[in-house]
């Protein structure tokens, strides 16, 4: 194989933008399960927000409106979510497998029309001499700015958790609903709010697959992008910090391998595919294994049915 | 004013009643469906729920179809059924289904031209064992380090899809199928084929297999200790360790059961209906058995009946496929719908609502 061809730069810049879609769904699904709340539906919302985006980039022309119809698509599906589980009790788990079941055959169907078709291009920024630099110029400098609002919104959640009222009620909801109950918050009010968040950061990610990352629609096109952002909310433990390094080192190893197979290493395709997915299973035991010697710090109430009796 | 009042007994009426209840609003949920997406409803609905069974044109082909799409799907969803029931969670059926399958594959590839009676008996227990070992994955990195076990066998789907793909290009690919990613076909290989025993009935030996296993499924689970133990797991875990079932080897046998019978049914698939390995061998009926065991009651007899039914939507999402140009994936939409009215359904089973006329204060 030609190692030549393989350039640390390029794989660094695309690295960062290869981690943004799982970046996105992981930061909303870390604030949905510090409520309390284990939405599985990922996947489906992901999906749901690539079909929805890029059906209305290219109907209006406008990639900011497709992030915004993606994240109202992701939203759209997150409120089934919210009314099964907040308002019928259904189980979490169950409830979040039909939603992905639902949201992969409604993408295909609703996405049918738009196959082969190329979306708008996103405006590139200008960095100005910024993007010169050397090295830092183009891993740094180079991205749209759904990249930077990725970034931003880490940030963002790591003051809400640490700082903002509403941030810390929403965490005393996930780790006890009764004991947040009995204080007068309303548990099922913040629950649905962090599900409702939760559905539009999904959307927005799956957006920024079809917008920008692929950037066509496929049917199936997340394939598992979803479940890798679970997995790294689990392997955060939660943060917002971490899951942006988690996002990055999974960006990482896909970039890796898909330049691995550009460069015409001789193991067949289907074995580097594997890579994300078994990296992503080793990561997972060795972060559970390290942490059973400490207490676990997963939020206390998560997946659990609150029923206050009214 | 609404309330929600819990039950003191669930109530066994509303825990029947809810599957039903679910697949008739689901009905008038892809109706509406169809119609937002510019098709014909009334025809949309019978397309998939009716013309399979009696159109004169697509029955006789169709219906046979009915216990060759089932089966496999009733085999997965009677293993997965043990595990729910425990609150162990193997999401990742559709791949010990696709490992299962390799495995039986290897084994009649390596015997490739006996006509032992045994190859046939051989390539089963290869197709068991391979789905139990890659059911192990889970099992194991759950009970040795804590790793959440939906996650990891869900990861190892998208690995068994690679993994066949790697196989049917490489180590098993026919020399003579012009470079198809495809094995050779059992077809062509009598020892090793799972023929239709009755012609045009769709039955073959995975049929009658499925049928012997649900027996089995129903005596484990209403006259054997391990049945009731299953259930006080998930009921009540704390009382479950008490009375001396010891957790980590229930997680290890529900996986042991559920990849055991997905593997098997991939071993039957590949033998059948399917006759080869391609990298489309995977068709998602590990996904729908979830859907299965959950609608049909996590019973042994509720799962025969779920199977048929949703045996049946796939078979009309093909059928519609080509004939109302609605893509296959719409079988997934009904099966997440299916789910979703089921679970809003069992808020009853648990809970009364209650109408007061007084506003609460």
């Amino acid at each position: 194989m030609d190692w030549g061809s393989l350039s640390i730069i390029g794989m660094l810049a695309s690295l960062i933008a290869a981690s943004t879609p799982i970046l996105l769904a992981a930061l909303g699904e870390a604030v949905v399960e510090r409520a309390g709340v284990l939405n599985l539906g990922v996947e489906g919302m992901m999906i749901i927000g690539a079909v929805a985006g890029f059906s209305a980039a290219v109907t209006t022309g406008s990639p900011w409106l497709g992030f915004l119809a993606g994240m109202g698509g992701g939203m759209a599906l997150a409120v089934v979510f919210a009314v099964l589980t907040q308002g019928f009790l259904t189980n979490h788990v169950a409830t979040g497998l039909a939603l992905t079941l639902f949201g992969l055959g409604l993408s295909a169907m609703v996405g049918q029309s738009y196959v082969g078709q190329k979306p708008p291009r996103m405006p590139d920024i200008n960095f100005g001499a910024l993007s010169e630099l050397p090295f830092l110029g183009r891993v740094l400098f180079s991205h749209d700015l759904i990249v930077y609002l990725g970034i931003l919104l880490t940030i963002l959640i790591w003051v809400f958790f640490r700082y903002v009222r509403a941030g810390l009620i929403l965490r005393a909801v996930g780790e006890n609903h009764d004991a947040a109950h009995g204080l007068g918050y309303r548990v099922i009010l913040t629950r649905v709010a962090a599900i409702l968040f939760g559905g539009a950061m999904a959307g927005l990610g799956g957006a920024y697959l079809s917008l920008a990352r692929v950037p066509q629609w496929t049917e199936g096109m997340t394939a598992g992008s979803g479940w890798i952002a679970l997995a790294i909310v689990v392997f955060a433990s939660w943060r917002p910090e971490r899951v942006l390094v988690g996002a990055y080192l999974f960006g990482g190893i896909t970039i890796l391998q898909l330049n691995l197979q550009a460069a015409g290493m001789t193991l067949s395709p289907a074995y580097l595919s594997m890579t994300p997915y078994l990296v992503t299973i080793i990561v997972l035991v060795l972060i559970t294994r390290s942490r059973l010697s400490r207490s676990s710090q997963a939020p206390a109430s998560l997946g659990r049915i609150f029923y206050a009796p009214r | 004013m609404i309330k929600i009042v819990k039950r003191p007994e669930p109530s066994s009426l509303a825990a029947l009643m809810a599957p039903i209840i679910a697949i008739g609003i689901t009905l008038i949920g892809c109706a509406l469906l169809f119609l937002l997406l510019g098709k014909d409803p009334f025809t949309s609905v019978k397309a998939l729920f009716w013309d399979p069974l009696f159109d004169p044109q697509i029955a006789s082909f169709s219906r046979p179809q009915l216990l060759v799409k089932a089966a496999p799907i009733i085999l997965i969803a009677l293993g997965l059924s043990v595990g729910f029931q425990a609150g162990i969670w193997n999401i990742g059926a559709e791949g010990q289904y696709i490992t299962g399958a390799i495995a039986a594959t290897a084994v009649g590839l390596a015997f490739w031209g006996s006509d032992s009676i045994w190859v046939f008996p051989i390539m089963g227990l290869a197709g068991v064992l391979g789905g139990v070992a890659y059911a192990m994955v889970p099992a194991i990195l759950r009970v040795q380090f804590g790793a959440n076990e939906i996650l990891v066998s869900l990861m190892l789907v998208y690995v068994a899809i690679n993994l066949l793909a790697a196989m049917v290009t490489g180590p098993m690919k026919n020399p003579l199928a012009f470079g198809f990613p495809e094995t050779r076909s059992f077809r062509d290989f009598p020892a090793a084929y799972n023929t239709e025993i009755l012609d045009n009935s769709g039955l073959h030996y995975g049929v009658i297999a499925t049928l012997l296993i649900v027996a089995i499924a129903y005596i484990v689970q209403t006259r054997h200790l391990f049945g009731f133990q299953v259930r006080v797991m998930g009921l009540a875990p704390k009382a479950a360790r008490l009375s001396g079932v010891i957790p980590e080897r229930m997680v290890v046998i529900c996986f042991a059961i559920s990849g055991g019978l997905a593997g098997l049914a991939g071993f039957f698939e590949v033998t059948g209906p399917a006759g080869k390995l391609t990298t489309e061998f995977g068709s998602g009926y590990g996904f729908t058995a979830i859907i299965v065991a959950f609608l049909g009651r996590l019973n042994p007899l509720g799962i025969v009946l779920a199977g048929l039914v949703l045996a049946l939507t796939i078979i009309g999402g093909e059928i519609a496929q080509l004939t109302l140009n609605i893509p296959a994936a719409a079988v997934l939409v009904i099966q997440g719908m299916v789910l979703f009215f089921l679970l809003a359904a069992d808020l009853f089973v648990r809970y009364r609502i209650k109408l007061s006329s007084k506003v609460a204060a």
